[in-house]
């Protein structure tokens, strides 16, 4: 009789359990498909809002310079160009850099200096772009303009092949600014994702490696860096992601001109500042239609960058097996 | 969940609390609506706050630039929109929509050139627009020494600082250059954002500022509060008479002075270089808009109701925030069209003066 009983609870309780079960994996699977859902409808909106300004200019919107909202004359590409030079700049800038403080935190650092250092990385990722942006326009660019500019014009602006980079007028607001403030801005994600999948090299794996006689270096480049490559290309597409479509701080520095030059130094534009500025006052369908057409792009190379970070992950991983 | 008592309680609450609202919603509890133009927003939100501190009624406006103002209003999200550029007498047809003008304020080109002492810089309209082109590069160019004769000019670069959002500061000012040359006209146009040949863009008229500020040899151009608040150096403007005038109050009001408002279809008027030997050459006007056919009568009538409270009571304050307040002839003239034009769903005029 007992017996029974309690078999009889247990069945319902397993029955109940089950349906629970459904419910449960019914929720995570709505709640997947609905982020799917979100990024189709966005493409779909950007193709249906972009399609007037592609159908006018054709591909040539990719290859066009010019932007004219007098006589609605509009391309791309020196928003293209200002994107991925100030992303670049930004990476080129923060990679060494991030690398170097996730080292130091894991590897060299004593340990009382260990979680001030972390804690500072997370509070400078929580601060907003726009204060960023008002620190590099009000504080950065005029010193940069009056001690650094001059000194690497004068220096540096002469060289062959790299000179015209660095020639041009000590404005302290430009690409090269908005790229150093980009990258400023990532450093701290990227240096987080690093620190934490340094964190997770197994000791064993490092202890042995000293002990066999090698260098730090040498420990981080043959053991630490193999073993979370993942994890730091992954940290490097995070912060690269930021990067590209960062908006309120580099609108603030990079002197918003749509035009390509030679030297970093003169005043650009991008994608995502291009938007924030024109957005509102933009009148006429062939403008807006063409503002979108930019929002599409910035989707489009965003899009190319993770899909490009995935084969260079899964090559990595599908090396693996033949290497030793 | 609730006792007895509680239920009780709520319900007596609900109860208060509709008979407060229907009481007061033909009074006090109103608001009126609005969007557009940043440029005219401190006066506005200066006269919303007096206004419901006498009133009651609020006035809820947000300043999104000119153009979100157009089409919040040809979207009927708003029961009025602003603008700084003013709409053709077409397009206002077009979308039933009229329009007046409300407030006036100059644009002023602004200078950081060291060795130019501050308000003694002169210019005339077409050279101007040769430096905007980017044609004068550097500071001590023959043809600005030669309208400066007394100064000193650094041999500088010259920086050009403009807009670098659509805006209804930056149609007034192209509009100016295109009037005084026609290199400009052909070449760039007249228009909220506009190709720039030459220089570097801010973001608002703070931005124009900060970035006048920072770049030594720089000239940008703000609205005068902008360039008086900031303490910024300012140009003489040879204006159509050949006078060269400062930017003052004085003689924003004397550009207006000379516009002929009677016969401009739709209040459609621009106030760049304008006869008159004191006029400020780069004075404007920013707009209201409103529908011809108001569907909620009431709510039409709040509207023009406030607009004619700034009229009579709003003067001192536009003052005090450096706007120039729209002479007596052109607040009768907007005042009696109200009464012609603006009609509700009946056919009868939503303004019948106060």
């Amino acid at each position: 009789m007992e017996q029974e009983l309690s078999v009889d609870v247990s069945a319902a309780r397993m029955q109940r359990g089950a349906m629970l079960d459904r419910i449960f994996r019914g929720a995570t699977r709505l709640f997947a498909i609905f982020v799917l859902a979100v990024v189709i409808g966005i493409v779909i909106s950007l193709l249906v809002g972009a399609y007037p300004a592609l159908k006018k200019f054709g591909f040539g919107f990719l290859t066009s310079t010019e932007w004219n909202p007098v006589t609605n004359e509009f391309g791309a590409l020196v928003a293209i160009f200002g994107t991925l030079v100030t992303s670049a700049i930004a990476l080129i800038i923060a990679v060494p850099v991030s690398f170097g403080i996730a080292l130091f935190i894991t590897e060299l650092a004593p340990r009382w200096l260990k979680r001030p250092i972390g804690v500072a990385i997370e509070l400078l990722a929580a601060i907003p772009s726009i204060i960023y942006g008002m620190w590099g326009l009000f504080v950065f660019s005029p010193l940069f303009a009056d001690y650094i500019q001059p000194w690497v014009t004068d220096h540096i602006g002469s060289w062959p092949v790299i000179g015209p980079l660095f020639d041009g007028p000590p404005m302290g607001i430009g690409m090269f600014t908005a790229g150093l403030i980009l990258a400023i801005m990532v450093i701290p994600f990227i240096t987080a994702v690093m620190r934490d999948v340094f964190d997770v090299v197994p000791t064993v794996l490092k202890e042995s490696a000293y002990g066999l006689g090698a260098t730090t270096w040498e420990v981080v480049r043959y053991v630490v860096l193999p073993y979370t490559k993942v994890g730091v290309i992954g940290g490097i597409m995070l912060g690269l992601g930021r990067a590209l479509g960062e908006t309120m701080a580099v609108t603030f520095v990079i002197g918003n001109a749509h035009e390509i030059s030679a030297s970093l130094f003169n005043p650009g534009n991008t994608i995502s500042s291009t938007l924030a500025n024109e957005f509102t006052e933009a009148v006429g369908s062939i403008y807006t239609s063409s503002l979108i057409a930019l929002g599409l792009i910035l989707f489009l190379i965003t899009f190319v960058v993770l899909s490009l970070a995935k084969l260079l992950l899964m090559r990595l991983t599908a090396r693996e097996g033949k290497r030793s | 969940m609730f006792g007895k008592r509680t239920k009780g309680l709520i319900a007596a609450a609900a109860l208060a609390c509709l008979g407060v609202v229907s009481a007061t919603s033909a009074t006090a509890g109103e608001t009126i609506s609005g969007a557009g133009a940043t440029f005219p927003y401190p006066v506005y939100a200066k006269w919303a706050e007096k206004y419901a501190h006498e009133t009651g009624v609020k006035m809820n406006y947000q300043s999104i630039g000119s153009g979100g103002g157009i089409k919040q209003i040809k979207a009927k999200t708003v029961d009025f929109g602003a603008s700084d550029a003013p709409l053709t007498a077409e397009e206002l047809n077009k979308a039933g929509l009229m329009q007046f003008p409300m407030v006036m304020g100059g644009v002023v080109p602004v200078v950081n050139v060291p060795g130019i002492p501050h308000g003694k810089l002169r210019l005339s309209g077409d050279l101007l627009a040769d430096i905007f082109l980017g044609k004068i590069k550097h500071w001590d160019d023959s043809r600005i020494a030669a309208e400066n004769p007394g100064i000193k000019l650094p041999k500088k670069s010259i920086t050009v600082v403009h807009r670098a959002d659509g805006s209804g500061t930056t149609w007034i000012f192209t509009n100016y250059l295109s009037k005084v040359s026609s290199q400009w006209k052909e070449k760039v146009g007249n228009n909220k954002s506009v190709s720039w040949p030459a220089g570097v863009g801010g973001k608002g008229n703070e931005g124009v500022a900060s970035y006048v500020k920072r770049i030594k040899g720089s000239i940008g151009y703000v609205e005068y509060a902008y360039a008086l608040q900031n303490k910024m150096n300012h140009v003489n403007l040879r204006n159509q008479a050949g006078h060269y005038v400062a930017p003052t109050s004085e003689n924003f009001k004397a550009a207006a002075a000379n516009a002929d408002w009677s016969h401009a279809p739709g209040f459609y008027m621009v106030l760049t270089d304008q006869p008159g030997a004191k006029s400020w050459p780069i004075t404007g006007a920013t707009f209201i808009l409103v529908y011809k056919d108001q569907e909620k009568p009431a709510t039409g009538r709040a509207v023009l109701k406030f607009f004619d409270w700034a009229y009579h009571h709003g003067d001192s304050m536009a003052q005090k925030l450096d706007y120039v307040p729209m002479p007596a002839n052109v607040v009768s003239l907007v005042e009696h069209t109200w009464k012609k034009e603006i009609k509700g769903s009946n056919g009868e005029a939503v303004w019948q003066g106060k």
